[in-house]
Formats: C-alpha cells, structure tokens, sequence
C-alpha cells in the first residue's frame, strides 16, 4: 500500500437510519418513562458521579437515541445510585431504575 | 425532482452578463493541472465565436493562494487586485473575466470590502499609486469564465459536432455538476442560480444534450480549501470531503463529472487514485474511474476538438471510456505524444484504477 | 351623519366576524368587506384546533350561524378609504360607496411561502410540505406529496420566522403548538412511522400545550431534536435526505424522510400594506401594525375611530382573537355612543 501520510477520516456524523432499536424498545418497556425526558439535565446538574466524571443521565439518555450504546454504559459507569437525579427530574422519571436498566440492557 | 420549482429559483438569480469585449485573466496553478483549459476558452471565444477576449502578459497571479494561506495580509492582496483593476482600465476594457473560481471569489469580496470600508479602498490607491504609479477604476461587470461558456452555450451548441449523449444507447449521458464554493456560497446574487440550485453548469449540460443528476451530497464542498490542504498532515480532511461526495454520487452511475473550480476538478480528479489504493475501490464502470472535466474541456469535446489537445491525457481519471461512449474519434497511439510527436512520456500503471 | 350607525369590517376572518356579531346585536349597521371568496379566513382552511383537536369547522359554523343581519361582500377589495370631517369613505372595488364613523382593521395575517427558504427545497422536491398542506391533507385526505405509508416524518420548526435572512425576526407564536398537533394528528393517522419533530426552542405557551408536548412524547413517542435542519436532499430514491445538528449532543446528524412538514410563520397580510398607507397607520419593524399601546388598549389605533382585532397586530391564538374582537367591539360601541 502506498504511505500518503494521510488517512481517510471518519465521519463524526450520526446516521438516524441505522439505529438498531431492538434494545431501546426494550428500555422503553422496562421503563417507559424514559419517552418523557425532555434533556432538562437537572439530573446531570445535581449528579453526585458527575462532579468527578463524565456520568450525565441527560447525556446517556441521548447517546442512547443517537446509537452510541458503549458511550451510554461508560457514561453510566460511575453512578453510584445516590438518588439525587430521582429528586430533582421535574418529569418524575425513576431515574434509579432507568439508569439500572440501561446498564443491564446495553452492557456487555 | 420538481423541475419547475428548480426553474422559478434559478430565474431569482439571473446573472447581468455582457455580451462582449472582456479583458482575461489566467489562473496560476490551472494551466499545470489542466494545460489545454484556458487555451482553448481564448481559442473558443476568440475565434471560433469571434469575440474579443483580450489578455496582456503584464498581469499576475491574484495572489488567492497567498491570502488563503495567510501568507500576506489583507493590503497586499487588495494592491495585487486593484494592479490588475489598473491594467485593464489601460487596455481599455470595462468588463473583467477571470479564469479561477477561487480569484472570482476574491476579485468580489475585494468589491464588496471596498465598498464596504472606503478607507480600505483608499489605502489600496494609496499603495499602487507608491508602488506602481499606477490608478485604477472598479470593473463595471465582473465575471467567471463559466458564465461566459454559460451565455455562450447555445452558441456552441449550434457549432457542436457531438452531443452528450451515450452513442449506443441514445441516451443522454448522467453528468454530475460540481461549483466551486467561492463562485456561489459567498455572494449567490452573484453567480447564475445561486447557492442552493445552481445553474450555471447545469445550463451548459443541458444545452448540451446531457442530464443533470442531483445527488445528496451535491452542495457539499470537495474539501480543498488551502490551509488544510497545504500540510500534508492534514490532506485526509479534504480527501474524506470528496470521498463523501463520491460515495453519495455512486448510485446513480454518473458518466462524468463537470466542475467549474480548479481546485475541485483537481481533487476530484486525484482523490480518485488515492481512493484507489486505500479503498481498493473505483467509481467509474469496469474499474475505471468518473472522468472528472472542466467546462473548457466539455465545450471544445463538443465542438469536436482532439482530446488529446484538450489536454484529456494529463487526467489522472482516463476518459477514453466517456469518448468512447459519446463516438468521439481519436488516435489512441497519439495519447502521449507532445508537440512536434515528442514522446512526452507514459505514466505508471495504477493497480486499482483503470 | 349624526345618525350614521354605519361601522365598516375589513376583514372577514375570525376576528372580522365576532366583532360583526357582537356589534350586530348592539343595533349598529355592520358591513364587513373580504377580499378571498370566503368567510372564515385561515380559520375554514384548518382541519382540528390546538390543544384539545376540537374540529375547526365546528368553530367556523358557530360563527357563520351567528352572522344574522350582518351584511358582506365578498371579492371586495378596498380601492381607497380616507377620513371626511368625522367619517371614514371607503370605495370598495365592486363600486360601492360607505360612509362609517368606525373601521375596525382585522386583515389578519399570511403564511410565510416555504419556497423562500430554498435549502429546504419546497416547490423542488417531492416530499416537502407546509403546515398549511399538512392541514389541508387532513381535511381532504389529499395529496400527492404524501406517500401511502411514510415509515419516517419530519417537521421543522420556525421555517421563516426568528430569521434575519428573511427579514422575519420574530417569533410566529403558534407554529411550535401546531407542530405538536400535527405530529401526533400524523402518528394516529401512520402508527408505524417514526416521527421528528427538529426545533430550536419549543414554545409550549398556553393552557393544555404542556400535556399535549409530554402526550407527544410519552404516548406517541416523537422524538424531539432540538437543532436546525439546515439542508434537504434527494437520494435516488425521492426519499429526502435531512440534515440538521443534534445540538444537545453536539454532533451532526442525518436521517431519510419519506414526508418533511415546514412550519411556515406568520407575517401580516399584503393587503394590509396598501391599506395602511392609505390609512397613514403605522407598524412596527415586524411589519405588524402598532398599537396605541402595547398593554393596555391593544385594540387602539393611534388613530380615531380606527380599531384593531386579530393578528394583524401580531401572532396569536384563536381564544386571544375572538377576545380582541370582543374587546373592540366595546370600545368601537363606546366611541359611537360619545359622538
């Protein structure tokens, strides 16, 4: 192979058409309230993991719906299930169980 | 595709084009990538249509390179503009035609800072009249060569000995029309069509018996830019710029490809070799690639030029499969023979692109 | 003169109308002049109403029944209209002279033309719609735009609105309400398809909108993006190719469409052009007429005896229309009886 000292890059562009949605519709049944966040990220604000890591249920939430499962459970990593999400989520989501769900879901 | 909707945009953009009587400037870089180019634009027009297309060999580079590349600042290039301004009010033409997409777009934000600041304009005068003693007036009509070949394309096509279409199938042959970014996404009142339908190439294709393919990724910009071209480092950008398009074009089958920038022809044409070797892929029938021409080259095919004077050889793409598809004659022994039947030389095979 | 009870209506849209009957049955003479060849105005073209879908045509029958004793004309354009001594002339386009002390101005609005937006490719591709064709699909269960079974639907929001390119910086109020609606009216309609809806902030203002945003999420699933669509195209399908940013991600993104709905906005009528000329009436940089004052008389002109009503002052709602009308029709009734 000829060394151009360059490569093709990937595109950082998600394609909405290949989402595989069988385990986000498995999500939805365990918990279905996950259709109601609305990305207020009072849950990421108050997160206890999150001062010290990349742990944010808003952002996990929507790498979820963008296909990028491992970034979701990596995210979700350090939750420690404090609770403090649960607290604050104007929607009333159980944010516990979600992020339970989540990681029981989509990890490996 | 609702053709009607394209049209009642594109009579948004009619482009004041003058008929005649235009002092020309060359590209600098362009007369290697594609030698026969603005030779037979100046033959085209000047002979074969009888108009007055003048240049002088007092006249230099915009400098576009430089300027993109932050190599000079902004006064200077504004200097070299308005040299070139002075050199056209010398020889008496009102009317300015330049060859490069990428001076096109310069020459108008030159204007239109100008206009904009007018004590940067008066820096200019100050500056020329220092350095070459020289005064210039703005143009009245500033435009590319592809809007010439655009007003002119009836006219060629009345003179045309070929027409695009497949010979053996009679259809018309699928073209897909690149624009250089700086001609419309800068200033789209000042291209034919402008920034989101653009007409000037299409027009051409059209007049010319091909058709027009819209494809996803059509307005997306080749990826030559200057300053991410320059490192080398840096070319996989630009190279997965155009390999997006390339992707995107690739169901629809195109014969060739019609670019009126430079740059874009070039990497169209080029990225197509590298795509070969990293990929293994080509995008053309039977491992060839898609011809990738410039409006000069398509106009002088039409109107029966040799290929190989219209410098078709030095592609990196071989465009025999397009000549051969349209019934264009040609001596295929001749292909790499110069001037005078000099042998110029034949380039290396490549692995995997006919 | 001193008897005329004459009050002249230009505009024969929901405003127009409830100002007529109210001030019909306070005994005054109403003539109400409508340029289109029906009554109702935009209000006849609608299919349901936000937030409870109640049917728009229910709404047009209360009014059209309630008309009694209200003259109109139909077709009828204004061709001048000018202030003499203490009464307004108008000399409508069918010939007919009207001398009335008070006009109330209720010209109401216009949609935005989608194709002025041309990178969303309105009038070029197949599949690209407006909200004004979406309404209309419901109500006649007609069109060729939209496919038999779209698996994918898109809306996009402030289509010609909050856009300085345009030249309509403001916001249109009620396209983000109807967006919703018509999103969840189009999932009952196609359970199967996936539908987005691409906003930049979702201006769920009035009563019962809330619930009908979380119903649109938790009982239909719409996926909400928040980020502009900023170019359409046509794969070799006819399918469109959408492109918009994901910006609470921060990444670009891409989705195939078999139906992309354009949520054009509103700006005042062109009729009301020519006619505050004629009339010396001013209007704000939105290019909607201004109000004596923005609080608390905005069914003032700053000119005697000429009133307003609708949305020819600004975007808003029906229930905030008809109480504009009813709120000039009080203070029109006020004025007669002091001259």
């Amino acid at each position: 192979m000829v060394n151009f000292g360059f490569q093709l890059n990937t595109s950082s562009r998600v394609n909405l058409d290949k989402l595989d949605k069988q385990k986000y519709e498995k999500l939805i049944k365990a918990e279905p309230d996950i259709l109601k966040c609305m990305a207020c990220g009072a849950c990421t604000a108050t997160c206890t993991a999150g001062k010290f890591t990349k742990t944010s249920l808003r952002k996990a939430i929507l790498l979820l719906q963008n296909g990028d499962e491992q970034g979701a459970v990596d995210n979700l990593k350090g939750c420690m299930l404090c609770g403090k999400c649960t607290i604050v989520c104007p929607r009333s989501i159980n944010t516990r169980n979600l992020i339970n769900n989540i990681l029981k879901i989509y990890s490996k | 595709m609702i053709y009607e909707g394209k049209k009642k945009i594109w009579s948004d953009y009619q482009k004041d084009i003058p008929d005649d009587h235009f002092f020309y400037v060359r590209s600098c870089i362009r007369q290697s990538f594609f030698p026969a180019s603005e030779q037979k634009f100046l033959e085209i027009c000047n002979q074969r249509l009888d108009k007055d297309f003048f240049e002088t060999e007092k006249h230099t580079s915009c400098g576009g390179i430089a300027f993109h590349s932050d190599a000079i600042p902004i006064e200077t290039s504004l200097v070299i503009y308005a040299r070139q301004f002075s050199l056209m009010n010398e020889f008496g033409y009102k009317n300015f035609v330049c060859s490069c997409i990428t001076s096109f777009g310069l020459y108008c934000e030159a204007l239109e800072m100008w206009r904009e600041h007018p004590d940067l304009e008066a820096k200019t005068r100050e500056i020329l009249w220092d350095t070459c003693k020289r005064e210039f007036t703005k143009p009245e009509y500033l435009v590319h060569t592809s809007d010439m070949i655009y007003k002119y394309r009836k006219q060629i096509a009345a003179l045309a000995k070929y027409k695009l279409i497949n010979n053996k199938t009679g259809k018309a042959l699928k073209v897909v029309e690149h624009i250089g970014c700086h001609y419309n996404k800068i200033f789209p009142s000042k291209s034919v069509g402008g920034a989101e339908y653009p007409y000037v190439l299409a027009g051409m294709i059209e007049s010319w018996g091909g058709e027009i393919i819209d494809y996803p990724e059509r307005r997306h910009c080749c990826g030559f830019g200057f300053r991410q071209y320059l490192v080398k480092a840096d070319r996989g950008y630009s190279l997965s710029n155009t390999h997006k398009k390339f992707e995107s074009m690739e169901p629809y089958h195109p014969d060739f490809i019609i670019a009126n920038c430079p740059g874009c022809t070039y990497f169209m044409d080029r990225w197509q070799y590298v795509i070969s070797e990293m990929e293994h892929k080509a995008y053309g029938e039977y491992g060839y690639g898609i011809p990738v021409l410039t409006y000069e080259e398509v106009a002088g095919l039409v109107m029966g030029y040799n290929p190989w004077d219209l410098g078709l050889q030095m592609h990196q793409v071989n465009c025999e499969p397009l000549l051969d598809k349209m019934g264009i004659e040609y001596k295929a022994k001749d292909k790499y023979k110069g001037l005078n039947n000099k042998n110029i030389g034949k380039p290396a095979l490549t692995p995997y692109l006919k | 003169m001193n008897n005329n009870r004459n009050i002249l209506i230009i505009g024969g849209g929901p405003a127009g109308l409830e100002a007529a009957i109210q001030l019909q049955k306070l005994d005054y003479n109403v003539i109400v002049v409508e340029k289109s060849d029906h009554l109702g105005g935009h209000l006849a073209e609608w299919d349901r109403l936000f937030p409870d879908g109640i049917e728009a045509k229910e709404v047009l029958d209360k009014l059209l029944n309630n008309l009694v004793g209200v003259k109109y004309f139909l077709n009828t354009d204004i061709n001048s209209i000018n202030l003499l001594d203490n009464c307004y002339n108008a000399i409508l386009s069918n010939g007919i002279t009207i001398l009335a002390k008070a006009v109330l101005i209720a010209s109401g609005f216009e949609l935005f033309k989608a194709e002025r937006k041309q990178e969303f490719g309105y009038g070029v591709y197949n599949h690209v719609i407006s909200n004004a064709d979406l309404e209309a699909y419901f109500k006649n269960g007609k069109d060729s735009r939209v496919v038999e079974s779209p698996s994918r639907i898109g809306f996009v929001h402030c289509v010609g609105s909050r856009d300085e390119k345009i030249g309509n910086i403001h916001c249109s109020k009620v396209c983000c309400v109807t967006a919703v609606k018509q999103a969840c009216e189009i999932k009952e309609k196609f359970p199967n398809a996936e539908v987005f809806c691409f906003y930049i902030d979702l201006r769920m203002f009035g009563r019962g909108y809330e619930d009908l945003y979380l119903k649109a999420q938790q009982e239909y699933g719409i996926r909400f993006i928040r980020g502009r669509v900023s170019e359409v195209a046509e794969n070799i399908k006819n399918e469109l190719i959408i492109k918009a940013e994901d910006t609470l991600s921060g990444k670009p993104i891409q989705v195939t469409l078999d139906l992309l709905v354009l949520m054009s906005g509103i700006a005042c009528s062109t009729g009301s052009e020519k006619l505050g000329e004629m009339l010396s009436l001013s209007k704000k940089e939105d290019g909607f007429f201004e109000c004596k004052d923005s609080i608390y008389s905005q069914q003032l002109s700053n000119k005697k005896g000429i009133y307003y009503a609708g949305t020819c002052t600004g975007p808003k709602t029906l229930p905030d229309t008809f109480h504009e009308a009813r709120s000039a029709a009080m203070a029109i009734n006020m004025y007669m009886n002091k001259e």
